[in-house]
């Protein structure tokens, strides 16, 4: 409860602080006299939450980034698995893989441009590029670092490839790809509010962007805290997901009121849960948030 | 799964010949579940890295050959390539005449440690064999229930592997090894590591488990004494050659530790190895 408190506590002194410096017009080098205050953002806020265009905004935002990223997600773990298991397939496909990987999804507004009929398609194009290499890569490495013994046992069962794919390959796996389906999901973002930015018509990015044209500078906070809360929820989902799938394993096996602080009055979970370190995994998971 | 299994043996019968056709239904009808696995001067191991050169060995149905030998001397390999996991590099690999090509249900491996499949629950790591094989859920539920019951896991069956201790790991891995009714079982040092007081459990275990499969085992282990306890054969490996396979003297026999016979095997077993 205390670390809840804690929280709230922080975002509180970060907005009272805000608040304080832009209201009482502060220049010292950084300059807020321009800056809206809070409580100007507030208001905006209130107005466009009143509005249709907001709602509008809001649902295409979301339907681009979640096809995209459900695009990224299925292929990006499909070839990865191709890739780590068929020596032709690393051959055929790794070179161009490896080529396109390092350029930014955002550079490819062009190439979406020219290809797709509509300004739409390109976007979830853009949105879908980003995430897509992040579950590539994770995926490929997750399936090479497998246990060769898991494959080896259900070979001897009689076992074929599909049902090593599917009791195997696939559940193993799924930590790893988990690991790039957050860190794709983030990347997702960035790239989709860029893309309307350029390109949009509706969406967060695009009214942001319309907002700073029109010198509406409280629109573009509210645009900019819209697209923070979007993506906090969406990589919560991510997670909370990827930790519900993975359950079996050790690390996370802790108490699901989790979080256990290790001076906790309470007698400590059953010696094997308690084993494991709890410290590192909330750290982890806020890693994960930031990219 | 074991229809594609049956198929193919069906098919390489016919190549085969009669005689190994009637070897192949006396078997199967008069329901002998033990097969018969023979290396004819094999030479196993990786294409780059020999482990073991010209093996000739005969396994005959139902019995239990253990295998000893040094770290490093290829008694994994064998044990890969009877597996059907790793195809011999010159020379003959057989089931009852046929040659293996590969992995089949009918002969279980069992590993040293970390073979089961830690996303499932103990019950659910037995389950797969039966589900492979195509068992109705139902059934093959009952199945595994009964054969974690049989290796002393009923309370643990919803456990996931690593909740338990390395023992009930090894149990499961057995219970899981023997649910689909294989014809041999492959046993990869799965008490090397044990404690000493567990192991000698599991070997009474497995010894109780066994009976009535009538399954042939190959058992590889570095410990001498588990070796000739367990073995009616016990193969010595060493210096990538098969140097010697010697009957056992009242196998399975606690008491027979200090018999005459036994400790005079023993003794040669332990010279023959330290070369």
């Amino acid at each position: 409860m205390t670390r809840y408190a804690l929280r709230v506590a922080s975002v509180a002194a970060a907005l009272g602080l805000w608040q304080l410096l832009t209201s009482l017009d502060v220049d010292l080098w950084l300059r807020f006299s321009q800056f809206p205050t809070v409580a100007d953002v507030a208001r905006a806020f209130a107005d466009r939450l009143a509005g249709d265009d907001y709602w509008t905004d809001l649902t295409d935002s979301l339907t681009r980034i979640v096809t995209g990223f459900l695009l990224a997600a299925v292929l990006g773990v499909a070839t990865g698995v191709l890739v780590a298991r068929s020596r032709l397939a690393e051959d055929l496909l790794g070179p161009i893989l490896e080529v396109v990987r390092p350029i930014p999804a955002i550079a490819l507004v062009p190439v979406a441009i020219l290809l797709f009929p509509s300004n739409e398609q390109g976007i979830v194009f853009i949105t879908f590029t980003a995430a897509f290499f992040p579950v590539l890569v994770s995926t490929r490495h997750a399936v090479r670092a497998l246990t060769p013994g898991w494959e080896e046992a259900v070979r001897t069962m009689g076992g074929g490839r599909w049902r090593i794919l599917a009791s195997v390959v696939l559940p193993g796996a799924l930590p790893g790809i988990f690991g790039g389906l957050s860190v794709g999901i983030g990347v997702s973002w960035i790239c989709v509010i860029s893309a309307e930015m350029i390109s949009g018509q509706y969406g967060v990015g695009y009214r942001t962007w319309q907002d700073y044209t029109v010198v509406d500078y409280p629109g573009v906070f509210v645009g900019m805290v819209t697209i923070g809360v979007l993506g906090w929820a969406t990589s919560t989902a991510v997670e909370l997901l990827g930790r519900r799938l993975t359950r079996w394993l050790p690390r996370t096996s802790y108490v699901p009121t989790g979080r256990a602080r290790p001076k906790s009055p309470r007698p400590a979970a059953p010696a094997a849960s308690s084993a494991v370190p709890t410290g590192p995994e909330p750290a982890e998971a806020r890693d994960e948030h930031l990219v | 799964m074991s229809t594609s299994s049956e198929t193919r043996e069906t098919t390489r019968t016919d190549t085969d010949g009669a005689t190994t056709d009637t070897s192949t239904t006396t078997a199967t009808a008069t329901a002998v579940r033990g097969t018969r696995l023979t290396l004819r001067a094999a030479t196993l191991g990786r294409p780059d890295a020999a482990a073991l050169a010209d093996v000739d060995l005969d396994v005959p149905p139902g019995e239990i050959l253990t295998v000893v030998g040094p770290s490093g001397c290829g008694k994994s390999t064998l044990l890969r390539t009877l597996a059907g996991l790793l195809p011999a590099l010159t020379g003959s690999v057989e089931q009852d005449g046929r040659p293996i090509g590969g992995p089949a249900a009918d002969r279980a491996l069992v590993f040293q440690e970390d073979a089961l499949l830690p996303w499932r629950s103990l019950l659910a790591n037995v389950e797969l064999p039966l589900a492979i094989q195509g068992a109705p859920r139902a059934e093959r539920r009952k199945r595994a229930a009964a054969w974690l019951e049989r290796v002393g896991l009923a309370d643990r069956a919803r456990q996931l592997p690593h909740r338990v201790s390395g023992g009930q790991r090894q149990r499961a891995q057995l219970a899981r090894a023997l649910a689909a009714d294989p014809r041999a079982v492959l046993m990869d040092e799965p008490f090397g590591a044990l404690d000493a007081q567990t192991r000698a459990g599991m070997q009474d275990l497995l010894v109780e488990v066994l009976h009535g499969t009538g399954a042939t085992v190959v058992f590889v282990t570095h410990d001498v004494d588990e070796a000739l306890f367990l073995g009616d054969r016990v193969a010595l490996l060493g210096a990538g050659r098969l140097v010697a396979v010697r009957d056992v003297p009242r196998p399975r026999d606690r008491a027979a530790h200090d018999d005459p016979a036994r400790v005079a095997l023993r003794r040669d077993v332990l010279t023959s190895l330290s070369i």
